[in-house]
């Protein structure tokens, strides 16, 4: 279990690497997906089927294939690439790079107390998910379903076929 | 583990395969029946080796990527389209004995999880091909499976909760008493539609369209790749049929017969109804497939949902 554990977490994090370094957006974006994909194998190890499979359905099936799609409807080219090449000069991303390191290092040295000890496996069904969702966490869920009718509103408001536009 | 599992793993996809395979002669066999013609019958015993001559052809073929493709995601597209797939078996219950994982107990998110995945398939083949054809087709049919997904998650609901699990193999034991294509005969409907689109089969194979977009996302793809889009939309049929076996029809269940011989026969029956579908109906417009989706099927899953709810709510209550 734990060679799988690291296997997985392996998959995982040298796909996040690619995804950073790939210059053509669709392999990135593959990348990703199997990133998702390591991701989901790692939380059926702890348990969280569930969890996993929505990570898949939700990110690696739905939304990575919209991104994929507004990637093919964009079209991206050469001039896109060098431009994108100009924004990346070492003096652009030195200074994020070492602030990001040294809050990823304290991470590091935060979680490692923490890591030595999995003491079991306790399988989270779709029943407890459930139980949480509509009675501890029961505000949440209402906010969060207030903010995605936000988006849906404001979409459907920047889409709408004005009349007089015609 | 034991033997008799591992000897299942190994021997399923096998028998897909030629499954799928004979379903590519059977198909043009009832489709000459409803058409009023012959059909594919010259090669063996009522044509039946035609299948066995085209996988012979189709693998002999010259296997050609064009230049200006994408070559990695190229290669990569058909094979996750026939993996997809063919994991999603292995959470089906055959009998109550043979089946894989038949009792995970998140089987039927797993299967909708595959077939999220397997749009890549199709999305990355027209991208991959960097063919207008083909980029068309990619975006037709990264549409049109992200919207049926969408209807028949939730059409499935319905049956999710009247047998309180996401395991296919509880689902077929809840269907004991009554199978659930008549409690959930609205949800049966989304479901076969979405399901229909889904395997991009016809009338819904917008993606492919061949009087409009040459042959859509595959426009680029010979030889043995073509062949595996193919093989994979064969076995699509067959997952979309034991998965409506599985959840409305019953499964296993039925009287004299044993368990498989029902299995077959139901999953075989929804087979030639997805064969005589392409043989009856013509091919809607683009905007009416998704205004179908939208405002049809989302609001008629919802009410179902909602329905279901309600009813098990008084029946607990009473």
């Amino acid at each position: 279990m734990h060679a799988l554990a690291l296997l997985a977490a392996s998959v995982t994090v040298i796909g996040a690497t690619m995804v950073i370094t790939r210059k053509v957006a669709v392999h990135a974006v593959l990348y990703l997906v199997a990133t998702m994909l390591g991701l989901a194998a790692l939380l059926v190890m702890l348990g969280g089927s569930f969890a996993a499979m929505l990570e898949i359905i939700i990110y690696a099936g739905a939304i990575m294939v919209l991104f994929v799609f507004v990637i093919m409807m964009l079209n991206l080219g050469q001039p896109d690439s060098a431009r994108e090449k100009e924004w990346l000069r070492p003096h652009v991303w030195l200074g994020p790079g070492v602030l990001a390191a040294i809050i990823c290092a304290e991470l590091l040295y935060c979680i490692v107390p923490l890591s030595d000890s999995v003491p079991s496996v306790v399988p989270i069904t779709a029943h407890d998910v459930g139980l949480s969702l509509f009675g501890r966490y029961v505000l949440m869920v209402e906010l969060a379903s207030f903010l995605l009718l936000a988006g849906l509103v404001a979409a459907f408001h920047i889409g709408r076929n004005r009349v007089e536009d015609r | 583990m034991t033997s008799s599992a591992l000897l299942t793993i190994i021997l399923m996809p096998f028998l897909l395969l030629a499954l799928a395979t004979v379903l590519t002669w059977v198909e043009r066999r009832l489709l000459g029946l409803w058409q009023d013609r012959y059909g594919p019958n010259r090669v063996g015993p009522g044509g039946l080796f035609q299948a066995v001559a085209d996988g012979i052809k189709i693998l002999f073929k010259q296997d050609w990527i064009p230049p200006f493709a994408d070559k990695g995601v190229f290669i990569l597209a058909p094979a996750i389209g026939m993996m997809t797939v063919l994991l999603s078996f292995a959470v089906i219950p055959f009998t109550m004995g043979i089946g894989i994982a038949s009792n995970l107990n998140v089987g039927l998110l797993f299967i909708l999880g595959m077939m999220g995945l397997g749009v890549y398939a199709v999305v990355l083949a027209g991208w991959s091909s960097n063919s207008k054809f083909a980029l068309l087709g990619g975006m037709r049919a990264a549409a049109q499976m992200i919207s049926y997904e969408v209807f028949m998650g939730l059409s499935l609901l319905g049956v999710v909760m009247m047998a309180g699990s996401f395991s296919l193999h509880d689902i077929v034991t809840a269907q004991a008493g009554l199978w659930f294509i008549i409690p959930q005969c609205l949800g049966f409907a989304v479901f076969l539609l979405a399901g229909i689109a889904e395997t991009h089969r016809l009338p819904f194979d917008l993606p492919e369209g061949e009087n409009e977009l040459g042959a859509g996302f595959h426009t680029e793809y010979s030889g043995m790749k073509f062949g595996m889009f193919f093989i994979a939309e064969y076995a699509g049929i067959v997952l979309i049929s034991s998965l409506v076996t599985t959840l409305y029809l019953g499964g296993w269940r039925g009287p004299l017969l044993p368990p498989a011989v029902w299995f077959l026969l139901k999953t075989g029956s929804m087979v030639a109804f997805f064969i005589l579908l392409r043989a009856s109906l013509p091919r809607p417009r683009y905007d009416q497939l998704m205004a179908l989706g939208w405002k049809v099927l989302l609001p008629l899953s919802l009410l179902n949902v909602m329905v279901t709810g309600t009813l098990l709510m008084l029946r607990a209550s009473l």
